[in-house]
């Protein structure tokens, strides 16, 4: 048994033992869960894929006459005004002004919120142009101007629904081509697709919220942030497997982070065809070794680990609830997974190559002293449906 | 027998000769178009692979350059940004020949061989990322 602090002591002092939650698996299989338990401090685990659910808050500073923003655009994506003055969110999935979406179908949506916010991370210039009606203390009623991320006095990332716990199997039953955000589903169950870094990813290393909780710091795509609350969809009661695996979405994560700190490479803008833009965040958990469960639930292998096969042109827009089949990650990573018969290939939306890179880089900030684990300041909710909304006339 | 992989660039004047004929009657290679564009009116190009005897493959690549339609044997159609891909690896269920592919299993880092591609441009609609490019200049296929 460990505590928080003890393991912060060998961090500050650089004694550390830490690994990925790839080379974990190994390790205890060598060493035996209690010894190994007694040496690893800390396993990292890592993700990177589309994360729609991303923006951020940004504080442009008072131009001179004031101006109380009403309507604003960065590069011509619309930013959500209706708060202070110079403040804004800017969305991931925002649409360019004109962009024509789907009037040509399949749109083709090669710029939205996520690719500005990747712009500004890149620290390149965007464009602001401003609307306003004008009042006494604030007259200015338009203005356009450049600038960079480091001419903003803020720009906070807050991602209210990051770090799915698991996810769907894309596939498509019908005999037309059918555009998602899992991509393009060919006609008749000829690809599928999957998006979790699988034995990487944060919640599938600690399926029961034990060390992961309100207040947990994290790597987000370079900077220290931190989990600011439960996710939105945060679903824990769901279909786990014997090892307590979750087999559909479950948990969720609301992460936040100084976007200033943040790396260009872990924050990509995501277009797809069809269906509209989104962001690619890269995330990063380290995970305490308290006790032997903890470091045991570390573990989990692709094999181990199975998500729902869901048709996507029919059962998931109709949400009627039907599932194919169950697959493992070990299985999809092959390249085939077999459905009713029929070899059919996968592709995948989330990086298992940039969700290694990130969990050796945590990894190697954490054996340096640069990053610190924490307790959390209050634990994720562990029984919770999601609900579902009902149009009522 | 030797396959060389062509793209032929037809000024707007050449666009009604029957150069493929020739190329199987005359010449005695076997052609594979990729991708064509061939409008009348307008620049045109051709994608396509030659298979025969070398000596018959430069003759008939003469005869082509003898319509003034310019004959590129090195050129790639499609580019491939590795610093733009992510490896997410959702091109893999679109690329028909595996020219993308995972070239490590552990890492899991997608790979490019050019020598694979036969320029379907598959991946160019499916990238998420935008790492795909094309070299013709058409419409919605250059455009990074």
């Amino acid at each position: 048994m460990k505590t928080y602090d003890q393991i912060n002591r060998k961090i500050e002092n650089g004694t550390a033992v830490v690994l990925t939650a790839d080379e974990v698996i190994d390790y205890v299989d060598r060493k035996g869960l209690d010894a190994a338990a007694n040496e690893v401090d800390v396993v990292t685990t890592a993700t990177f894929g589309p994360m729609c659910s991303s923006g951020c808050f940004v504080n442009f500073g008072h131009s001179k006459p004031k101006m109380r923003i009403t309507e604003a655009w960065l590069d011509d994506v619309l930013v959500y005004s209706g708060i202070a003055a110079v403040d804004a969110y800017l969305g991931a999935s925002q649409l360019r002004h004109n962009d024509p979406a789907n009037m040509y179908y399949p749109g083709e949506f090669r710029f939205g919120g996520g690719h500005v916010i990747e712009k500004l991370i890149n620290r390149e210039t965007v464009q602001l142009f401003a609307l306003s009606y004008g009042t006494d203390d604030y007259p200015r009623r338009e203005l356009r101007t450049h600038l960079t991320i480091d001419d903003l006095n803020q720009a906070i990332m807050v991602n209210p629904r990051n770090c799915y716990q698991n996810y769907n199997v894309a596939t498509n039953r019908s005999d037309k081509p059918v555009y998602t955000y899992m991509g393009l589903l060919k006609p008749r169950m000829k690809n599928v697709t999957y998006s979790s870094a699988g034995q990487l990813s944060p919640l599938l290393n600690d399926p029961f919220y034990e060390t992961i909780g309100i207040g947990t710091r994290v790597w987000l795509a370079g900077a220290q942030g931190h989990v600011y609350a439960e996710g939105t969809q945060h679903a824990p009661s769901c279909d786990r497997g014997a090892n307590g695996v979750p087999r559909e979405g479950a948990g969720t994560l609301a992460l936040t982070g100084d976007m200033k700190k943040m790396k260009p490479g872990f924050v990509r803008g995501v277009s797809f065809k069809g269906y509209g833009v989104s962001l690619a965040v890269g995330v990063g958990i380290p995970i305490p070794i308290l006790n032997p469960e903890i470091l045991r639930r570390t573990t989990v292998r692709d094999e181990e680990i199975f998500a729902q096969v869901i048709d996507y042109s029919h059962d998931y827009p109709q949400k009627t609830g039907e599932v194919i089949t169950s697959v493992s990650y070990a299985q999809l990573r092959s390249g085939t997974v077999e459905l009713e018969g029929k070899q059919v290939e996968v592709g995948s939306l989330s990086s298992y190559a940039k969700a290694l890179e990130i969990a050796e880089l945590l990894a190697g900030e954490i054996r340096a002293g640069d990053f610190l684990v924490s307790e959390p300041i209050a634990p994720l909710p562990r029984e919770q449906a999601m609900t579902s909304l009902e149009i009522r006339r | 027998m030797t396959t060389k992989k062509l793209m032929f660039y037809f000024p707007k004047s050449e666009t009604e000769k029957p150069i493929v004929y020739h190329l199987v009657k005359d010449y005695d290679l076997i052609i594979n178009i990729f991708r064509a564009k061939v409008t009348p009116e307008e620049f045109g190009y051709l994608v396509l692979d030659v298979t025969g005897e070398d000596a018959d493959i430069q003759r008939g690549i003469e005869f082509v350059r003898s319509f003034n339609v310019e004959v590129n044997e090195t050129e790639r159609g499609l580019t491939w940004n590795e610093s733009r891909c992510t490896s997410c690896g959702n091109c893999l269920a679109h690329c028909p020949t595996n020219a993308l592919h995972i070239i490590d299993p552990v890492t899991r880092k997608v790979g490019f061989d050019p020598e694979a591609c036969i320029d379907c441009l598959a991946c160019i609609d499916n990238c998420p990322f935008h790492a795909c490019s094309s070299v013709f200049a058409d419409t919605t296929e250059a455009r990074i």
